[in-house]
């Protein structure tokens, strides 16, 4: 009896201290199939690592974005791995809101990471997130319908050959839009693509001083063609499409193009959600010959806040889920087409990875064709390549995307919705002591 | 002849009330056939014939764990709810039978609270919340939920309390009731009607309540809004997911709306023809 009491008292008090050494560390996250994916595979993580817990907080992204803000602006520490996009990672590491990474481990190879990836995550040569997933943007379109309209996409289409197409492809008889583009207004939506686009029109957001230019003729001619594609040849109602809308067009076959993000690839070409899995073909984002293409460079990156007490544990997973080693564990357990793509220059060099995945090498050129430090033709003062980083573009790109989305439902002018976009970025700019 | 048209009033009255109740369920049915399809069936367009698979369901709980959410959601929809009728009975029998010059300012004072997007205040009450340790906690929730519905509990059981004729309070006296015998042995029961609609209305608006639940939480607090909203994506087509998810989160509360719709109508109604 008394052996059994000390037995029990011994075992007690060891899972007490291992309780107490056991750590957990929260980690909050969007949801998306490759995030989903990883909190599937975290045995792995936690087997070689059994004194640390993972706690997982997955959000939509806009309430991810407002959750995350508010804890790391007030350092309430309820995070101590955040998921943040390009956007915020060089403002939030500014306000040394951000551990650098500088203890992801000897065989992390941080030089494997694409350049223009590693560059946008990077303030003054420092690493302040690891890149999950990366992407540009590129265009998918359906190759049985550009052999019909008896035309060849080029590798590296021109605006005016997406137009031509566009216009040879649509019959709204049968359903069939010539292009499908994003309309719904919100900074991450419609001017992700429109703020890309006129990067390859030579416009540009703020000119070296801080001066709006949406009164310049680059922007004319940017959304000029934009409406008028779109009235010609897009889907009715598009002012309200955004990356899902036209996904689900796509992939009932109703969009003959659709200039998106790369990640979309592996949703149009799965037979198991797309009716034309085998009929789409991959090009570049097309451009005007002015030495810029329009595609923007996007990655999910997992950072550390300043405020959290475990910081090692937390890079220790960091480390982990953005290592070579956790996509080759994809890869043994699902298969190299479900690897998180855009990161790693070693995967595009991989043969297995390309044989899985027919729209990889499209996938690296288009990352490899978008610069966020020189993302115009002209000088900008900003970084970013479909937003300018700075913390008022959030209010503000949603402002302008909403005179922008108006102008395609034709509430508005395109004169007029330049002029209002002018007149809101001037005030806000005013507001932000950028300019006088 | 009179009797006809009654009739026939009566039958255009009983369609009129189905459409309108349909139009109203119809997001509700919609969403509950969306999570019996498949992914691919879900974004094919309109169809109300699901194929009746339980794909959906399996993997959100597979992903989520769904029993954890939906204890922290009765917690706190039962918790707020109790502790808001607490404090709320003293308050509105004092300002039902006690007026003073001042009682309908207060109400209203209360009430305007109301009228404040609750964003407005997100920064300090998490400010508060982070200086007192009460992220992410039941606790801290409990309270936040109870203080944004008891302008409205309140109100609603002033209401009821108004209905209750003080004659009866007064002869309770006579007979030397003490204050709280006063208020636990005459005036409770009486309002029982009342008390028991508000409770089910607070219950149901502390369940569905998705701003404070969602941003005052990370993972030992987070009710079934944070699930639902876990499913909630803006790259990828999880429309049977996001279904199922919120098909699970809403089942509960409307089976408890369904078998308390009698009590609920009863106390809303309650004085209304007076």
């Amino acid at each position: 009896m008394k052996l059994r009491t000390l037995t029990l008292g011994l075992l007690s008090a060891s899972a007490l201290a291992f309780a107490a050494h056991a750590e957990s560390i929260t980690i909050a996250t969007v949801n998306n199939g490759d995030m989903v994916r990883m909190q599937k595979l975290t045995d792995d993580f936690t087997k070689a690592n059994p004194d640390i817990q993972l706690n997982w907080v997955t959000l939509e992204e806009n309430v991810l974005r407002e959750r995350v803000t508010t804890d790391i602006a007030t350092k309430g520490g309820q995070y101590d791995v955040m998921t943040i996009g390009t956007y915020e990672v060089p403002i939030w590491a500014k306000q040394s809101w951000l551990l650098p990474l500088d203890k992801l481990g000897d065989d992390y190879d941080v030089k494997d990471i694409i350049p223009a990836i590693a560059g946008g995550l990077s303030v003054d040569g420092k690493l302040y997130a690891a890149p999950f997933y990366g992407e540009s943007s590129f265009v998918m379109y359906r190759k049985d319908l550009m052999e019909k309209a008896g035309l060849k996409m080029p590798d590296a289409p021109t605006w005016d050959f997406i137009k031509q197409a566009a216009d040879k492809m649509t019959d709204r008889a049968n359903g069939v839009n010539g292009v499908c583009l994003r309309g719904k207004a919100g900074w991450g939506e419609n001017m992700a693509f429109l703020t890309a686009m006129s990067n390859s029109f030579g416009a540009r957001w703020f000119d070296e001083n801080w001066k709006p230019q949406f009164d310049q003729p680059e922007w004319k001619n940017t959304l000029q063609f934009y409406v008028d594609l779109m009235k010609a040849d897009g889907p009715e109602g598009a002012s309200s499409n955004g990356f899902n809308e036209n996904l689900a067009l796509f992939q009932q076959g109703k969009c003959g193009m659709w200039i998106d993000a790369t990640v979309a690839a592996s949703f149009v070409s799965d037979p198991k959600a797309s009716q034309v899995a085998d009929k789409v073909g991959y090009a570049l984002a097309p451009d005007n010959g002015l030495g810029k293409r329009g595609n923007w460079l996007w990655a999910w990156s997992l950072a550390i806040p300043a405020g959290t007490q475990k910081a090692d544990a937390a890079e220790k997973f960091v480390s982990w889920a953005t290592s070579k080693h956790y996509a080759e564990l994809v890869a043994s357990k699902e298969g190299w087409a479900n690897v998180p793509p855009g990161t790693r220059s070693s995967l595009y060099a991989n043969p297995e990875y390309q044989k899985a995945a027919p729209f990889a090498k499209m996938t690296l050129d288009s990352i490899n064709a978008a610069d966020p430090t020189h993302p115009t033709v002209k000088p900008v003062p900003y970084v970013g390549v479909q937003f300018v980083a700075i913390p008022e573009f959030q209010g503000l790109g949603t402002t302008v995307g909403q005179l922008f989305s108006a102008a395609l439902a034709g509430q508005s002018s395109v004169d007029d919705a330049l002029k209002q976009a002018q007149d809101a970025a001037t005030a806000a700019m005013t507001e932000g002591g950028y300019i006088k | 002849m009179a009797r006809a048209v009654t009739t026939q009033h009566k039958t255009i009255a009983t369609a009129a009330a189905w459409i309108v109740a349909l139009l109203i369920f119809f997001p509700i049915l919609y969403t509950i056939i969306t999570s019996f399809k498949s992914e691919q069936e879900a974004i094919q367009g309109f169809n109300l014939i699901p194929s009746g698979t339980f794909e959906s369901y399996s993997e959100v709980q597979q992903q989520s764990g769904y029993f954890k959410f939906f204890f922290n959601s009765v917690l706190l929809s039962v918790g707020s709810t109790i502790l808001a009728l607490i404090v709320a009975i003293p308050a509105a029998w004092s300002m039902a039978f006690s007026p003073t010059k001042r009682t309908k300012d207060i109400l209203m004072w209360m009430l305007s609270t109301k009228m404040m997007p609750a964003v407005a205040v997100l920064f300090p009450i998490y400010l508060i919340f982070r200086d007192s340790g009460l992220l992410d906690s039941r606790i801290g929730l409990t309270v936040m939920l109870m203080l944004i519905n008891l302008p409205i509990v309140v109100w609603m059981l002033y209401t009821y309390f108004r209905e209750i004729p003080g004659e009866i309070l007064e002869a309770a006296r006579m007979d030397g009731a003490s204050l709280w015998n006063e208020i636990i042995y005459v005036l409770t029961p009486m309002a029982v009607p009342g008390i028991a609609s508000t409770m089910l209305l607070n219950i149901i608006l502390a369940w569905n309540e998705a701003f404070w639940t969602i941003r005052l939480t990370t993972t030992n607090a987070a009710p079934l809004t944070a699930f639902i909203s876990s499913f909630s994506s803006p790259q990828g087509l999880f429309w049977a997911k996001l279904s199922a998810a919120s098909t699970l989160a809403i089942a509960p509360i409307l089976i408890m709306g369904w078998f308390s719709q009698k009590q609920l109508v009863r106390g809303l109604t309650f004085g209304a023809v007076k």
